[in-house]
């Protein structure tokens, strides 16, 4: 009896692995490795220069970046000094007054210390959908900023990377279908930026590396102890169970 | 006035120490009743010796609690109750204080252990009948400390000051909205403002740290007391007591110490490893333990697109929602029928009067209160009908193992139930999803508004004398 | 008897000295005097578009209507719950047809009236998931109430009122003051 209604509970319990969404996108594999420090570092070097121009990572210190292999003189040098002046220890706020973002985008744009963990969901983790969001701009001229996005249509933000990417614009494209082949309007490049696509696909990757390891700074220690209470558990076990044995061995 | 006069406390464990600490012992004894409490509740405390499993529950759901406090007191140490500073003060302690985040994710890891540990408890407790006479105000106490932890833990959710905490509290308050007559007035009784705000957050942080723990300890030593009163059921549901030795010793009974702490202590292991594996590897557990949109800021101009309580509010969260305008035709019915039903076969002139009463007060109400209010109603109910359970089983057998098989399917079928119910809660609507809640509400209230039909119908199997393997 | 007396005393005292913990649980002044009414200024407000002001802590939309969106309205009075909007307390010059003092210009709370949710803008009419032949108005992602361009609410949804419309006036043709109007003075 019990057995049958465990099954029961395990059965039941299937189809609540992962969460559905209201509305589906499809979201690109991100190729990161937050243990890979140079792209790391080259993430963090992309962050500080085109994106916390006008957003903040109002909860993340500079001198944090001793995680990804950086020093403290490297980090004043490289990564505070040139853009604020401050001190090492600061948080990465935005220099950008409020107000004047709200007319310029319409909003104020949000903060990006957490962004990799708040925008996973049952479509892909937080950092497929960045990967795959950064990716998607194109040329729009009916929107404000003259540029939109199929991931997050009608975006507030304009293509901060398009100097990288290049323009891409919306134009019929054959793809494979279940079997047939079919027309969908996708952005393809229309104009080539400073890096190759493949390049340009490696920068955003190496951001939302970035950006995921910004996410949870104590990520990496925390899989690295877990490993060790979880060892420490397992040689326990053995030795909790010889115990229970000895002192139940007269029960009967 | 001399200390009370008792028998020396002889100490044998400690080698040369065994002189001074048995005098020590002694000395308390004489002022305390030490002695007398460690026998009465750990050395000469007999239970049944065929706990299985499922009886591991409750030792668990007492460490799980001194984890919550714990980690709770150190992280009410960085943590701000406001509402411009709640969400970085969180950030802080995941970033800037040493360890803070092992700290954080023991305790929001620790709230979902709670809820797997304590339905685990009470299902253990559905299985073998352990809310039957003379347990029932063990159960009765169980279920209140349940209902604290429900208001413990929805109090605590808003303090991160997430998106999901922000727009789940104003959901949750605006239920009250929904009374009649007192209902505005009452829900901005409780938020203290006219909307989610700083007054709100401050009061649920008051509400979280100091006034829902004092309370579910104190129903925790209640519930303690009450089962070392009657004594512990067992899976064979036998009355251990009524079988005793020639020193009065229950025969089938072994005491807690050291047995049952040392098989306790061999749980907490297995309990860690899983809670662990998860603390450090999965703590958000796939948006289940910590969703995602509440890594974004309270905004209280937007609704995240999909909002949805944490996993363990979901099942009742969907007998909510399932109370539709049309439902309501549904429950109509079901009032007139289960009325019928009692009319016609139920034993004795109380409930049937009972039920010629209440049925008429009940179809008028659902004529004049709109469906938004029922389903609040709804849902109270279903947590609420819990404390029944001693009085629904009608059966002659307290556990599963002896019942018939009406029971066993009810049991089964109440299980899936409430884990379908629990699923469609986390997710958007649809109208399949409200069809398959609303069969599952109908089927939710059967198991317990029929059980005293099914359990006396159905054929149960002889019950042993003694416990059983 | 002078036990049942002493016992009422001491009731009346328990009761008497939970007052002040329970009201002081009631708002405070602080949070009455953030009420203000707040002005919006609607010059650039684009026909079909919608802006978000906040009042109170909640968010009042202004959606600036096109003479499409306004025959919709007009055509789809047999679908919503209270087409007059006559059940709940109303300014006065929202229980038109288009719940608005000028037509053009709706001005809503943008809280669902079932429990609080803020619902979604949803002004395409296309076919969704939650409605296969949908006119455009505004869905609550929470427990999927739908209100038409109007606010007004759809029969069978889980809302059991039409959207609120704030008290409030024009103050020149581009300024709308939300929170006060020449009916009742401020709200």
């Amino acid at each position: 009896m019990i057995k049958k209604i465990m099954a029961a509970i395990l059965l039941s319990a299937l189809p609540t692995l992962g969460i559905a969404a209201g509305e589906h996108v499809h979201l690109d594999r991100a190729p990161i490795n937050t243990s890979d420090t140079a792209s790391l570092q080259r993430g963090a070097a992309l962050f500080i220069n085109y994106c916390l121009n006008c957003h903040s990572a109002n909860y993340m210190r500079y001198n944090r970046l001793k995680d990804i292999g950086l020093n403290d003189k490297e980090i004043l040098e490289n990564f505070v000094q040139p853009f604020t002046g401050g001190k090492v220890g600061d948080l990465m706020k935005n220099t950008m007054d409020v107000s004047e973002s709200k007319v310029w985008f319409g909003a104020q744009p949000p903060d990006l210390t957490v962004i990799a963990r708040s925008r996973a969901s049952g479509d892909g983790s937080g950092a497929d959908w960045l990967y795959t969001y950064l990716r998607t701009f194109y040329r729009d001229a009916s929107r404000p900023t003259g540029w939109n996005n199929t991931t997050f249509p009608n975006v507030g933000m304009p293509h901060a990377l398009w100097e990288l990417q290049g323009q891409q614009e919306m134009k019929p494209t054959r793809v494979r279908g279940d079997g047939f082949m079919a027309s969908v309007d996708k952005p393809v490049l229309a104009k080539p930026g400073k890096l190759s696509a493949l390049e340009y696909d490696r920068a955003v990757a190496d951001l939302v590396n970035y950006l995921v390891y910004m996410g949870e700074p104590a990520a990496h220690g925390r899989k690295n102890i877990g490993l060790g209470v979880l060892i420490f558990l397992a040689l326990l076990f053995p030795l909790i169970y010889a115990l229970k044995k000895n002192f139940w061995k007269d029960v009967h | 006035m001399a200390a009370t006069k008792k028998e020396p406390v002889v100490v044998n464990f400690a080698g040369p120490f065994n002189a001074p600490i048995g005098g020590l012992l002694t000395w308390v004894d004489q002022r305390f009743p030490l002695m007398s409490q460690w026998k009465d509740h750990m050395s000469e405390y007999y239970a049944p010796k065929n706990f299985n499993f499922w009886y591991y529950f409750g030792s668990l759901a007492m460490l799980v609690l001194v984890l919550q406090i714990v980690t709770g007191i150190f992280l009410v140490m960085h943590y701000k109750p406001s509402a411009a500073e709640a969400f970085a003060s969180v950030e802080y302690i995941m970033r800037d204080v040493p360890g803070g985040w092992l700290i954080r994710y023991m305790h929001s890891t620790g709230a979902s252990a709670f809820f797997i540990v304590i339905y685990l408890h009470m299902f253990r407790g559905l299985m073998y009948g352990s809310y039957r006479a003379p347990r029932e105000l063990i159960w009765i106490f169980g279920m209140v400390i349940y209902l604290c932890l429900m208001a413990e833990a929805f109090f605590g959710y808003l303090l991160p000051w997430g998106q999901m905490s922000y727009w789940g509290a104003q959901v949750i308050i605006n239920l009250f909205d929904a009374l009649p007559i007192i209902g505005p007035d009452l829900s901005t009784w409780i938020r203290g403002d006219f909307v989610v705000g700083d007054a709100t957050l401050n009061r649920f942080f008051a509400f979280h740290v100091i006034a829902i723990p004092l309370a579910i300890l104190g129903l925790v030593a209640a519930h303690i007391m009450a089962l070392h009163e009657v004594g512990s059921n067992n899976p064979d549901g036998v009355e251990i007591k009524q079988n005793k030795n020639e020193k009065g010793i229950p025969v089938d009974g072994i005491p807690f110490f050291p047995y049952y702490v040392v098989k306790d202590i061999l749980g907490v292991v297995v309990f860690a490893l899983v809670f662990c594996a998860i603390l450090f590897f999965a703590p958000e557990m796939g948006g289940y333990f910590l969703e995602y949109n509440n890594f974004i800021p309270a905004d209280p101009l937007k609704t995240p697109p999909h909002i949805a309580p944490v996993w363990y509010f979901t099942p009742y969260y969907s007998i909510l929602r399932a109370t539709t305008e049309d439902f309501m035709w549904v429950l109509r019915i079901g009032v007139v029928a289960y009325t019928l039903l009692i009319l016609f076969t139920a034993r004795g002139c109380l409930p049937k009067l009972l039920a010629a009463l209440i049925a008429p007060v009940v179809l008028i109400a659902m004529g004049v209160i709109e469906a938004k209010v029922w389903g609040v109603v709804l849902m109270g109910v279903a947590t609420l009908i819990f404390f029944l359970m001693p009085w629904l089983d009608k059966s002659p057998v307290k556990s599963i193992r002896y019942k018939g098989s009406y029971s066993r399917w009810a049991l089964t079928t109440f299980v899936v139930v409430f884990l379908v119910l629990g699923y469609y809660g986390t997710q958007s609507v649809t109208a399949m999803g409200t069809l398959i809640s609303q069969v599952g509400t109908l089927i939710y209230f059967a198991f317990f508004l029929l059980m005293p039909w099914y359990t006396q119908m159905e054929q149960t199997l002889p019950v042993p004398d003694r416990v059983t393997g | 008897m002078l036990v049942a007396a002493s016992g009422v005393a001491g009731g009346i005292a328990t009761v008497a000295a939970g007052v002040p913990f329970v009201a002081s649980m009631l708002p405070s002044e602080r949070a009455k005097a953030a009420g203000a009414p707040v002005e919006a200024d609607i010059s650039k407000l684009a026909p079909g578009e919608r802006m978000t002001v906040e009042w109170r802590g909640k968010p009042v939309w202004i959606v600036h209507r096109t003479d499409e969106m306004l025959k919709i309205i007009k055509n789809g009075a047999d679908k919503v719950a209270d087409p007059e909007s006559k059940k709940v307390m109303q300014p006065k010059y929202a229980t038109n047809e288009a719940r608005a003092i000028k037509d053009k210009y709706l001005v809503l709370v943008g809280i669902c009236t079932h429990l609080g949710c803020s619902p979604v803008e949803k002004f395409a009419a296309q076919a969704e998931a939650f409605a296969a032949d949908w006119k455009g108005g505004f869905y609550c992602p929470c427990h999927g109430s739908l209100f038409d361009l109007a606010g007004r609410v759809y029969k069978n949804k889980p809302a059991p009122d039409n959207l609120i419309v704030p008290p409030h006036k024009y103050l020149s043709d581009t300024v709308i003051l939300i929170g006060e109007d020449n009916d009742k003075g401020a709200a």
